[in-house]
This record gives structure tokens, C-alpha cells and sequence, in this order.
């Protein structure tokens, strides 16, 4: 049927812009149909309100991240003190949530565990996009040389499975937290370069920036002034979904064993010691709060991002 | 077109040579010696000297990287210092596994995906379609390593449905394997059944408000035959390329499942070998999944000239 391939043209065109890898396409294309309509002044008017199911789970990330920092202030028992006369003791008023096969409090762990995940995922996606998003910034608008080799850069860089290349790294130079904050944060460079990029490009030759350089504006200046703004919606919905993206990959390493070392605490090997042999069969407390609270808080964010993403009418596409 | 592939076909191999040379630098670049780790308490000056030279550590890295390509393009990825296993013979005896299992959480998610995306895009909003991309959108927040524990739980601890742990190859007994697998590919499923249904949804709800939906429509096609015929093709395209990218999720998911199950795959002897400081077989399977999955998006970007001629065009 030629007819209907003519016709879907139309929509489909903007996905040959990156005739590179069909998968990052989808990336490059919902990132250019952002329209700029989203952003005047009628339509923020007649914004939809947030609802909700949005504010539950802004709650929820709030509170995992208020008890995080307060670990330490808090009345809680030591994560790791092994408390030999409450071994698997079920949920009381002296451990809310239950002790493990080792008698540790499960709250406590819960929430100590909690901070793994959390610097991991904001501070690692934070490094992502300082380096990323302004290699993207700058490759967006400046266009050239520079442009063709960071972008050919981010195609190899992402046609190598992240999961395979962070457990080899992480095998050769170690696991501490900020080791593992590291790798995770220069992992999803690539990606968010990619982001930013296809949205400062589509900003490069709009007319306020043509106009300030006109002025006489220095690039920096159109740079971080003029496209920097519009392109914080979009940085900050992938940004978000990465965090989320992050937090899996933090805690699949931790379920292996090759995060951040025993006897810390993180949500990933909680759940990986509460499903190990016995404990599933006597105590499925111990795997089920960490599941339960990492359900939770992947849903949470997923959901942040996607009501972002509603806002700014970013489409939907391939993470 | 072919002119299209071949330019692919440049790019896959210097994406694989890349690798090569990444993967190499690996074990050389990074801290953490292995001479170190083989000698143990044998880590003497002069036993560290012989070792190097044994192992061409003392040449220049340039040179070992040839010497060593050399040998992986021989079929040689050397061996495991622990058993003296070679790195090949570990691959031969994995990748079956890892295989069986996206292949069997592939099927079920398109099997899942794809009649519920068609069944709910016509009526995009009713309540099927909502209750789905909730549903859905809740798959999403469920990773292998949330997920699969919770499952041995209910349906092997609680329910005795399926056993825990336990692998016996498929040409040996296959009624038995696949009862063995069904629950470790379930729990690689659900992440590929949100993002399949979830883009092939959104595709077909855009493709159905196109003009030649209309015209076929106003012709008086039937519902079907306008979904299948007229609809399905031109949605398809986000969908496989979602099943290219999600191919690297899938190995994460592989890798803690084999590692739940004490199934012996690829991604069980690779967090084995990273435990244990076992430098060379952690080289070799991160080189060959590595390359396989390149391999893998060449394939995709082929079957993409098949289902849409238009990338192939300047």
C-alpha cells in the first residue's frame, strides 16, 4: 500500500533525523516535537491541576527523603547492632517493622538503606547532567565539529549494554558508595546528552536567540540565558526518569552483591539477604519492606516525571 | 538499500573494534592487578616478574593488545585462574540459558503487549484502556530484582507451583525445563510488557487518526482488517525499536534471575567471576555479550529496512 506509507510520512518525519540507531530515534523525536505552544501564557492558564495521585507521590518521595537525612537523629537502633534476643521477631512497638534473621531493626535498615539508593540516584543523575547536559547545551547550539564527534561519541557509548559495562567497571576498581555514585552518573552521561542536545537544537535558531545575537550577545551569554531556561522542562522530566533508571541499576548491582559492601544497608541487598535460602520460608518481612518501600518509590518518581513530562508535552518515548 | 546496510555494517564494526579496545583497557587501566590476586601469598618480587612475563604483562600495551586480539579472533579468551576452565568452554555452557529465557519472556510479552494494545487503542480513555495503562504504568516500577523475589515467594515458597531453584537443560527433558524456567522468565517480563504495550499503544492511537484510516473506514473495512492490514505496520516501528533497546534491560534481568535461581548462565558465572577477582573470564563475557549486542541492534536495523523502507533512503 504505497498510499499509506505517503500519508504516515508526515508524522514520521522527524525520525529520520537520526538515521543512526532506529532506537535512539524515538529519543531525538520526542524531545524536537515539543512544542513551544506548551509554554504560552493561554495554555498555562488552563493548565490541568496536578491531582492527587501526584501529590501521594511527591509524599512519598518527600517523606523516604526526610527520614534518609534524619537517620541519624532519629530514635532509631543501630542498622547494623545484632540484636541476639529479637531474632526474627515479627512487628512490635519496640521494632516497628520486625527484626531480621540476625535480630537487626528492620526500620532501621529501611531507612539507612534508603540513603544508597537515594544519593545514588540524584547525585549520580546530577553528575549526568552537569557534564551531559551542558556538552548537550553547548553541541545543540554550536553545531559543527564539535557537534559530529560528541554525538558519534554517545551513539557507541549507547550501543554498549550499561548493566554488562558497570559490573566489569565496578569488578576492576571497586564498590564504595561514591565509586558507584561515579560510574552510575557518568553511565547515563550519554544519554542525557542526547536529550539536551535535541532540545537545544531545536532552540538554536528561534528567534529570541537569533535576535540576542544580534545584539551582540556573547555565546556563553545565549547559552546559560537564553536556551539554558527553555531547556530545563525537558532535563528535568528525563532527569527524573533516569533517577528512577538509576535506582534499578543501583539496586540490581546491590541484589548481586556488587554494590555498596555488607554490612551497610541498601534496599537491594536487603531484599537480596530476605531471599536468600530460609528467610523467604521464616521471615518474608525482611524481603517484602524493601520491596515494597522500592515499588513505591520507582512508582512515585516514575509518575512525577510523567506528569512533567503531561505538563511540558514532551512525548512519550524509549529510556 | 544496500547501500544503506553497508554503512550500517561499517558502523558495526567500528563499534565492535571500539569495544574490543574498551574492554581491553579494562583489565589494564584500571587499579587492581592480577598478578596480585593469582600469586596470593606467593607475592614475591620475583614471582611477580615471571608471572608478567608469562602473561605478556611486560610488554608494551599497544603490542598486547594486538598479541590478545589476535587470540580472540583465534577463538582463545583464556582461561579461569580458579579451575583453569577455559573462558570459551563457560560461554558454551551459559548462553543456552540466558537465551531460553529471553526467548520465553519475549514471547510472552509480545503475546501480552500486542492484542491488549489493539484491543484498547480503539476506545483510547475507556475503562479496559485505563485499567491496562495503570496496570501498565505499575509494571514499570517493578524490576526483576522487586519482582522475582515476591514471586518465589507466593508460587515456589508459599504455593509449591513451581520449584526455586533447579535447571535441566531442554534437550535432556523438555516438559521439565520449561516448568523450571516459566517463573524466572515471568520475572523478566513484566518491565518489556509496559514498555511494549505502552508505545505500541500510543503509536497505534496516532496512526488510527490518520486520513487513510478514514478512507478505509469510509470504504467500510471492518474494524479488524483496518487494525491488522492498515494500522498494525505503520505502528510497529517505535515498538521494534523498543524491542532493540530493551535488550539490555533484559540482560540485567537475566543476570538476577540466573543469580536468584542458582540458574548457571552467562550473567551467574560473570558475578561469580567478579566476586572471586577472576579478571579474564569477566573479560571474556563482558567482550562477548558486549559484541553480541551490537550483532543484535545490526539484526534490528535490518528487519527495519524490511518493515520500513523509508530508513533507507538519503
Amino acid at each position: 500500500m504505497p498510499d499509506d506509507r505517503e500519508l504516515t510520512d508526515t508524522r514520521s518525519s522527524s525520525r529520520l533525523l537520526s538515521d543512526q540507531v532506529p532506537g535512539l530515534a524515538a529519543v531525538d523525536e520526542l524531545v524536537v516535537s515539543r512544542q513551544i505552544e506548551a509554554l504560552d501564557s493561554a495554555d498555562i492558564l488552563v493548565r490541568k491541576p496536578l491531582g492527587l495521585l501526584f501529590w501521594l507521590a511527591a509524599g512519598w518521595v518527600g517523606l523516604v527523603v526526610i527520614l534518609a537525612i534524619l537517620a541519624n537523629v532519629l530514635p532509631l537502633p543501630n542498622p547494623d547492632f545484632q540484636n541476639y534476643s529479637a531474632i526474627n521477631a515479627g512487628p512490635s512497638l519496640h521494632h516497628l517493622l520486625g527484626t531480621d534473621d540476625l535480630g537487626r531493626d528492620l526500620l532501621s535498615r529501611l531507612i539507612y538503606g534508603a540513603r544508597v539508593s537515594l544519593i545514588v540516584g540524584f547525585v549520580g543523575v546530577a553528575i549526568g547532567l552537569a557534564v551531559g547536559g551542558t556538552l548537550g547545551l553547548i553541541s545543540g547550539y554550536k553545531g559543527g565539529r564539535l557537534d559530529l564527534s560528541l554525538n558519534a561519541a554517545s551513539f557507541v557509548l549507547l550501543a554498549f549494554p550499561a548493566i554488562v559495562a558497570v559490573i566489569a567497571i565496578v569488578a576492576f576498581w571497586g564498590s564504595s558508595l561514591w565509586k558507584i555514585t561515579l560510574i552510575l552518573g557518568v553511565a547515563v552521561i550519554p544519554l542525557l546528552y542526547r536529550v539536551v542536545r535535541a532540545s537545544s537544537l531545536s532552540f538554536a535558531n528561534r528567534d529570541f536567540v537569533i535576535a540576542a545575537r544580534t545584539l551582540g550577545a556573547k555565546s556563553s551569554r545565549i547559552v546559560f540565558r537564553e536556551i539554558l531556561p527553555n531547556v530545563v522542562p525537558v532535563a528535568v522530566t528525563f532527569g527524573l526518569i533516569s533517577v528512577a533508571g538509576v535506582i534499578v541499576i543501583e539496586g540490581s548491582l546491590a541484589f548481586l552483591g556488587l554494590s555498596v559492601p555488607l554490612p551497610t544497608p541498601s534496599w537491594g541487598n536487603m531484599i537480596a539477604e530476605g531471599s536468600a535460602d530460609g528467610n523467604l520460608q521464616t521471615n518474608p518481612y525482611i524481603m517484602l519492606w524493601p520491596v515494597v518501600s522500592m515499588f513505591l518509590l520507582l512508582l512515585s518518581i516514575n509518575l512525577i516525571g510523567d506528569r512533567f513530562r503531561q505538563r511540558y508535552d514532551i512525548r512519550e518515548g524509549l529510556l | 538499500m544496500a547501500k544503506y546496510l553497508l554503512r550500517r555494517f561499517i558502523q558495526l564494526v567500528v563499534v565492535t573494534a571500539i569495544i574490543s579496545v574498551l574492554v581491553f583497557l579494562l583489565v589494564h587501566l584500571l587499579p587492581g592487578d592480577p598478578t596480585t590476586i593469582i600469586l596470593g601469598a606467593n607475592d614475591t618480587a620475583h614471582n611477580r616478574a615471571v608471572l608478567l612475563k608469562q602473561l605478556g604483562l611486560n610488554k608494551p600495551l599497544v603490542q598486547q593488545y594486538f598479541i590478545w586480539l589476535r587470540s580472540v579472533l583465534h577463538g582463545n579468551l583464556g582461561q579461569s585462574y580458579l579451575n583453569h576452565q577455559p573462558v570459551t568452554q563457560i560461554l558454551a555452557e551459559g548462553w543456552p540459558i540466558d537465551l531460553e529465557l529471553i526467548i520465553i519472556s519475549q514471547i510472552l510479552a509480545f503475546a501480552v503487549a500486542i492484542p491488549l494494545a489493539l484491543l484498547t487503542s480503539r476506545k483510547p480513555n475507556g475503562t479496559v484502556d485505563n485499567v491496562s495503562t495503570t496496570g501498565t504504568f505499575g509494571m514499570l516500577a517493578l524490576p526483576p530484582f522487586v519482582i522475582a523475589p515476591v514471586m518465589v515467594a507466593v508460587f515456589a515458597v508459599g504455593l509449591h507451583w513451581f520449584p526455586a531453584t533447579g535447571y535441566v537443560p531442554f534437550t535432556q527433558d523438555p516438559a521439565t525445563n520449561l516448568h523450571d524456567m516459566i517463573l524466572p522468565s515471568l520475572a523478566i517480563t513484566a518491565g518489556s510488557i509496559a514498555v511494549y504495550y505502552r508505545l505500541f499503544r500510543s503509536d497505534l492511537i496516532s496512526t488510527l487518526q490518520e486520513d487513510f484510516i478514514t478512507m478505509a473506514r469510509s470504504k467500510g473495512l471492518s474494524s479488524r482488517w483496518i487494525m491488522w492490514r492498515h494500522a498494525f505496520r505503520p505502528s510497529s516501528f517505535s515498538l521494534l525499536a523498543a524491542a532493540g533497546v530493551n535488550i539490555g534491560a533484559l540482560i540485567a534481568g537475566t543476570f538476577i534471575v540466573e543469580y536468584l535461581f542458582a540458574l548457571d548462565g552467562l550473567g551467574f558465572s560473570l558475578v561469580n567471576a567478579v566476586q572471586q577477582r577472576d579478571y579474564l573470564v569477566v573479560q571474556g563475557i563482558t567482550l562477548v555479550i558486549a559484541v553480541v549486542y551490537v550483532l543484535l541492534q545490526f539484526i534490528i536495523d535490518f528487519f527495519f529496512t524490511v518493515v520500513d523502507p523509508r530508513v533507507t533512503r538519503e
